[in-house]
């Protein structure tokens, strides 16, 4: 019940209600609760109500541990077959 | 960046799996790591991690599936709105899991094949929008959620009012999550190592509401979104933190999730309703882990509007193992009615129930050896 789909801003209307972009589909949803979320940011959507707005930054922080986990692995490989 | 596939890379996950194998490795005994969030628990099923995880490591669904918390004297009273509402042609709005939850003389279900007006919701605003389009009807919405949901109803009657609507209510069912955290830390029977934290609440709780706790009590938590990435990474802190015998809160969904979280949404949570005691099915009352209406939104309150307080209500199925599936003592499995008396087309327990409940999750998913 708590889950909540990313999905891009594309559009506010004069009543803080936003239409979000989810991959191709697009739904209504409530600014009530971000108001200061713009038209181009991604944002979790639960109970059409946008909730947060997505951090890029972040997002690329953790992607980058991902590629540290996977390139430390790599080496311990290269090592033991060594 | 489209924040899901990034997130759900394979050659990522075999990575964190093997990570995850290693730090287990260090641990001499076993592990049990409770995901409090119904939706991870079927996440992680659904993924195959449950499958995957070293066989030191177990995973425990705790009490985050807000339809299996509801208690029966909740449900009951929740079950006979269309009745006590009759003279006013009420609609009954709620979430979809709740149709099937059996109370202790009827279910949702059962009062719309008898006629009532029961809709499903898919934002927490179509109620106020019925009650705008049908001024002659009462519209009652029976609200359950932790922090994630309840906001967005907070935000459905701050419209209602501003909209001057008087035909709308809520039944607040609401639990508050880290009262619910202090009684399973305190519990006796927890015998817990770590906590797999929701990250859809904590986006409105923010990570720093888990601090106290794992401090006071010792116990590892990592905050994590829901896609298989998340959740392995998750574990993965956990396991280190366990190794390291460090007690932190560490944040693995920073993308989502902010140290002080959504302070709108919890300002308006809090000027809408205030802190009250809650029964909880599984836990008993916990002092202050639920949410009734403050005295300035008095008039939006379903109970009472329509007198519900002196409903006859019922007690928790005798023979369901629910209370101790929900505070991670035994797994579904272990429960004597699961499938065998109890299952998802005839459920027992509300755990059964809901498609985030453990029981369902188990039944759908584990029974093949997970
Ligand atoms: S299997 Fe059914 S009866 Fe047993 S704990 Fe789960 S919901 Fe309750």
């Amino acid at each position: 019940m708590c889950i909540a789909v990313p999905g891009k801003v594309t559009e506010i209307n004069d009543i803080n209600m936003a239409t979000v972009d989810f991959g191709g589909t697009t739904k209504a949803a409530s600014a009530d609760l971000v108001p200061d979320v713009e038209v181009g940011d991604y944002v979790l959507v639960h109970a059409g109500f946008i909730i947060n707005r997505l951090d890029e930054e972040e997002a690329q922080e953790t992607l980058k541990l991902f590629d540290q986990y996977m390139g430390i692995l790599d080496e311990e490989d290269d090592e033991v077959s060594r | 960046m489209k924040y899901l596939d990034e997130f759900r890379d394979p050659g990522a996950a075999k990575s964190l799996l093997e990570r995850i194998n290693q730090i287990a490795g260090q641990i001499p005994n076993e592990v049990k790591i409770m995901e409090i969030c119904g939706s991870h628990t079927v996440a992680i099923f659904r993924t195959g991690i449950k499958s995957l995880l070293p066989s030191n490591v177990t995973m425990v669904s705790g009490p985050g599936c807000p339809v299996c918390v509801t208690a029966m004297p909740d449900m009951d009273r929740m079950i006979a709105v269309p009745e006590r509402a009759a003279g006013k042609d009420p609609i009954i709005a709620t979430f979809g899991d709740m149709l099937m939850v059996p109370g202790t003389w009827s279910s949702l279900e059962r009062e719309k094949a008898k006629g009532a007006d029961v809709r499903i919701v898919a934002s927490a605003l179509d109620p106020v929008q019925w009650a705008g389009e049908s001024p002659d009807r009462e519209v009652i919405f029976l609200g359950v959620g932790f922090e994630t949901t309840s906001p967005t109803i907070a935000a459905a009657v701050e419209r209602a009012r501003k909209a001057g609507l008087r035909n709308f209510s809520v039944y607040p069912a609401f639990k508050l999550l880290p009262p619910a955290l202090k009684a399973l830390l305190e519990s006796p029977a927890s015998d817990l190592d770590g906590f797999l934290c929701p990250g859809h609440v904590s986006v409105m709780i923010g990570s720093e509401a888990y601090q106290p706790y794992a401090e006071k009590y010792g116990k590892p938590c990592a905050i994590a979104g829901f896609e298989s990435l998340d959740i392995l990474l998750g574990i993965s802190e956990l396991l280190v933190q366990i190794v390291d015998k460090t007690h932190e809160v560490v944040n693995t969904y920073g993308r989502a999730v902010s140290a002080e979280g959504n302070a709108t949404a919890m300002d308006l949570l809090f000027k809408v309703y205030q802190p009250a005691d809650a029964s909880w099915r599984g836990l008993g009352t916990i002092p202050d882990s639920g949410l009734s209406f403050s005295d300035e939104y008095g008039d939006y309150d379903a109970i009472r509007r329509f007198g519900l307080e002196d409903v006859p209500t019922g007690g928790d199925p005798k023979e369901c193992g629910c209370a101790q599936v929900l505070t991670g003592v035994i797994s579904p499995p272990d429960c004597p009615l699961f499938d065998n008396g109890c299952t998802p087309e005839m459920p027992v327990g509300s755990c059964m129930v809901s498609s985030e409940g453990s029981c369902a999750a188990w039944y759908r998913y584990g029974r093949e050896g997970n």
